[in-house]
C-alpha cells in the first residue's frame, strides 16, 4: 500500500512538470504583451524596453520558462499585471469560496444521487426508475448558466426570496444566515448537475451488486431488507463510486467560471474571467496551475482511498 | 464495471460520459441489424434521434425556412413576440427565430466537427499506447495525465483568450483538451481485445501490426467510441454554448444559442425580455437531451447483456 502511494506520488512528479509547460507554452502563444497593451502608446520607446526587460519578456522561451519555475518552487507565482499584487494572494483570496461552493455542491449531489439511485435500482423498471432516470437525463442536460438565469428569475426576482448574487449582503451583517441563502442557487444548479450524472452510476452499480451471491446469502439468512440494502448492498455499490466522485473535480472547478459569473460568486472562476479581460497572464498561469494541481492532489487521494476501501484490490 | 486498476480508470473529463463496458465482444456478421433492432426499442432513443434528424434538417434549410436574414436589423427593437417577428426582436432589432434557426447550424458543425476530430486522434493514440505497450504506453499515459489535470472549461477559456475566438480556435481547442478521454477508453479496450485468442491466432498467422489492429481489433472497439462520440457531440454543444455565453465563443453578429443568452446577464432583460433568453435556453436542453438520449440507445443496443 505504502509502495502504492509512493508510486503514484513519483509518476505525479512529471505529470505536474508537464502542466507548468503546457501551461507557460499557453500563455507565450499570446499576441502581444501587456507592456504594449497597457502603457500610453505615447510613451517613449527606450522606457517601454526597460521594462520588458525588467518583466523578463525579452528572454528566451526556455529562459522564462525556468526562471518562472524556479520562483514557482518557491511558492512565488509572480505579480499581477493588472492589480500589481501577488498572484498567490490573489488566488488565496479565491480560492476559499470557490471550494465551499465546490464541496457544497458535491455534498448536495451525492445527498440527492445516492438514495435516488439506490431506490431506482432496487424498483428497478418501475414508474419511480423511468422517472428519475428521465429526470436525470434532464439535469445532465440543461445548461448550467440557463438554469441559473431561471432560477434567478423566479427565485429572486418574481419572488424576491433570494440575492439575485454575492457571497454577502452589501453592508449588510453578514452572518451564516446570509451566507446560505447566497449560496442556495448556485449550490442547486451544481448539485442537480452533479445529481444528474450520479444517480446513473449509483443505480448501475447497486444493480451490479443486487446480483452478488453475498446478497442472496443475506437475504437468505432472513436479515431485515433494510439492513440487506443498506448495510450490505450499498456500501459495495458505493466503492466504485469514489472514483467517479474524482473525477467530478476538474469539471466543478472548470465550471466554477460559468456559475461565479452568473452568481457574482468572488472565487477563483470570476478571477479567471477578469483576468482574462485584462490579459493579466501571470494570474491565469497560476489559476490554471493552482486548479490542475488541486485535481492532480484529489486524483491521488480518490486512488488511495479505493484502494483503502476495497481490501480486494491489490496493486502489483 | 471495469477494473479498478490505475490505468483503466475512467478519468474522462467529458459531462456524461459512461465507458464501464470495455469488455470485448465478438461483432458478428449482422451485427448492426442487432443493435439496430435493439436500438429501436429503446423509445426515448428513438425520440431524441427524430428530434437530431430535425435539428440536421433545421440547420441544412436554416435559410429557406428562416423568416429573415439573421443579422438584417429589422425597424422594431426588443419587441414582443407578435404575429410578425414570432420570437420577437432583439437589442439590436434582429429576429430572434431567425438567429435561434441559424443558431442550429453553429451548435451542430461546432458539435460533430469537433467529436470527428479528437475522436479519430484519440482513438489511433489510443490503438497505438494499448497495441505497443511499453514507453510509448507509458509517456502516452502521462500526457493524457496532464491534459486531464487541467479543469476543462477553465483553460479552454483561457487558451481561447489568447488565441482569439472564432469558430475554427474553438473547435480545435475544445478537440485538443478532449481527446485524451477517449484514448484512454480506446486503450482499455484494445488491451482487453488484445487478449482474445483470435487476435493470438492472427499474430501467429504472421499479420502485420497495422492489419491486425484495424481488420481485428478496431471493429470490435468499434461499440464504446461510437457511443463515447455521441455523449461527446453534446457535451461539445454545451460547451460551446457555456463559452458563448461567456462571450470568448462565437461572437456576435454570428448567431449562437449561447452567445443570445448573453443578454439575460442584464437584469432588464432576464426580466422584462424572456422571449431573448428563454428559446435559445431551450433550445441548447432540447437539443443536448436528444443526443444525450441517442448515446445511451446506443449504449443499451451495444451491450448484448441487456
Amino acid at each position: 500500500m505504502l509502495q502504492y502511494i509512493i508510486r503514484r506520488v513519483l509518476i505525479a512528479i512529471p505529470v505536474l512538470l508537464g502542466i507548468t509547460l503546457i501551461n507557460f507554452l499557453i500563455i507565450k502563444l499570446a499576441p502581444g504583451n501587456p507592456v504594449d497593451m497597457f502603457i500610453n502608446p505615447n510613451t517613449p520607446k527606450e522606457l517601454l524596453d526597460t521594462k520588458k526587460e525588467l518583466l523578463g519578456l525579452n528572454d528566451p522561451f526556455f529562459l522564462q520558462y525556468f526562471k518562472w519555475l524556479l520562483n514557482l518552487l518557491q511558492g512565488q507565482l509572480g505579480y499581477s499585471f493588472s492589480t500589481y499584487a501577488p498572484v498567490t494572494v490573489m488566488i488565496g483570496e479565491r480560492l476559499g469560496p470557490t471550494l465551499l461552493l465546490a464541496s457544497a455542491s458535491l455534498v448536495v449531489g451525492l445527498a440527492i444521487a445516492i438514495p435516488v439511485g439506490v431506490l431506482s435500482a432496487i424498483r428497478q423498471n418501475t414508474k419511480f426508475d423511468y422517472l428519475m432516470t428521465g429526470l436525470s437525463f434532464i439535469g445532465t442536460s440543461i445548461p448550467q448558466f440557463f438554469l441559473g438565469l431561471g432560477l434567478i428569475y423566479i427565485f429572486a426576482i418574481q419572488f424576491r426570496l433570494l440575492p439575485t448574487g454575492g457571497m454577502t449582503t452589501l453592508g449588510g451583517s453578514g452572518g451564516a444566515w446570509d451566507l446560505i441563502r447566497h449560496m442556495i442557487m448556485p449550490v442547486f444548479v451544481l448539485g442537480i448537475v452533479i445529481a444528474g450524472k450520479k444517480v446513473r452510476y449509483v443505480r448501475a452499480s447497486m444493480l451490479d451488486v443486487l446480483q452478488q451471491d453475498y446478497l442472496r446469502t443475506a437475504q437468505a439468512k432472513g436479515l431485515h431488507p433494510f439492513i440487506v440494502t443498506n448495510k450490505h448492498a450499498l456500501r459495495n455499490a458505493l466503492i466504485p463510486i469514489i472514483t467517479v466522485v474524482g473525477m467530478e473535480i476538474p469539471l466543478l472547478l472548470g465550471g466554477s467560471v460559468l456559475i461565479e459569473q452568473i452568481f457574482q460568486w468572488p472565487g477563483i472562476g470570476q478571477l479567471t474571467i477578469q483576468s482574462i479581460l485584462s490579459r493579466d497572464y501571470p494570474t491565469l498561469m497560476g489559476l490554471n496551475l493552482v486548479a490542475a494541481f488541486i485535481v492532480l492532489v484529489t486524483n491521488l487521494f480518490t486512488d488511495i482511498f479505493y484502494s483503502a476501501a476495497d481490501p480486494r484490490i491489490t496493486y502489483s | 464495471m471495469g477494473l479498478p486498476e490505475y490505468q483503466l480508470r475512467d478519468t474522462s473529463v467529458q459531462p456524461v460520459v459512461y465507458t464501464d463496458h470495455v469488455e470485448a465482444e465478438i461483432v458478428e456478421p449482422g451485427a448492426f441489424k442487432q443493435i439496430w433492432k435493439r436500438f429501436v426499442r429503446h423509445k426515448l432513443a428513438v425520440a431524441g434521434l427524430i428530434v437530431t434528424v430535425l435539428l440536421i434538417l433545421t440547420a441544412l434549410l436554416a435559410p429557406i425556412i428562416a423568416p429573415y436574414n439573421p443579422a438584417t436589423v429589422t425597424n422594431s427593437f426588443s419587441a414582443a413576440p407578435s404575429g410578425q417577428h414570432w420570437l420577437g426582436t432583439d437589442q439590436v432589432g434582429r429576429d430572434v427565430l431567425s438567429r435561434l434557426i441559424f443558431a442550429t447550424r453553429v451548435s451542430l458543425l461546432v458539435g460533430f466537427v469537433t467529436v470527428a476530430l479528437y475522436v479519430t486522434f484519440g482513438t489511433l493514440i489510443g490503438m497505438a499506447a494499448a497495441y505497443f505497450g511499453g514507453w510509448l504506453d507509458m509517456i502516452i499515459m502521462r500526457i493524457t495525465d496532464m491534459f486531464m489535470a487541467f479543469p476543462f472549461l477553465m483553460v479552454i477559456l483561457v487558451v481561447i483568450s489568447v488565441l482569439g475566438s472564432n469558430m475554427t480556435t474553438i473547435i480545435l481547442v475544445l478537440a485538443l483538451f478532449s481527446w485524451p478521454g477517449v484514448a484512454r477508453l480506446v486503450r482499455g479496450s484494445v488491451l482487453a481485445i488484445r487478449q482474445l485468442d483470435y487476435v493470438k491466432a492472427g499474430i501467429a498467422l504472421g499479420y502485420k501490426s497495422p492489419r491486425i489492429l484495424f481488420r481485428h481489433i478496431f471493429p470490435n472497439a468499434v461499440g464504446p467510441i461510437i457511443v463515447n462520440a455521441t455523449f461527446g457531440v453534446a457535451a461539445a454543444i454545451m460547451s460551446e454554448a457555456g463559452l458563448s455565453f461567456l462571450g470568448m465563443g462565437v461572437q456576435p453578429p454570428t448567431a449562437s444559442w449561447g452567445n443570445m443568452l448573453t443578454d439575460a446577464q442584464s437584469l432588464t432583460v432576464l426580466t422584462d425580455q424572456p422571449w431573448l433568453w428563454v428559446p435559445s435556453g431551450t433550445m441548447i436542453l432540447v437539443t443536448v437531451l436528444a443526443i444525450n438520449f441517442v448515446g445511451d440507445g446506443l449504449r443499451d443496443a451495444w451491450d448484448s447483456r441487456n
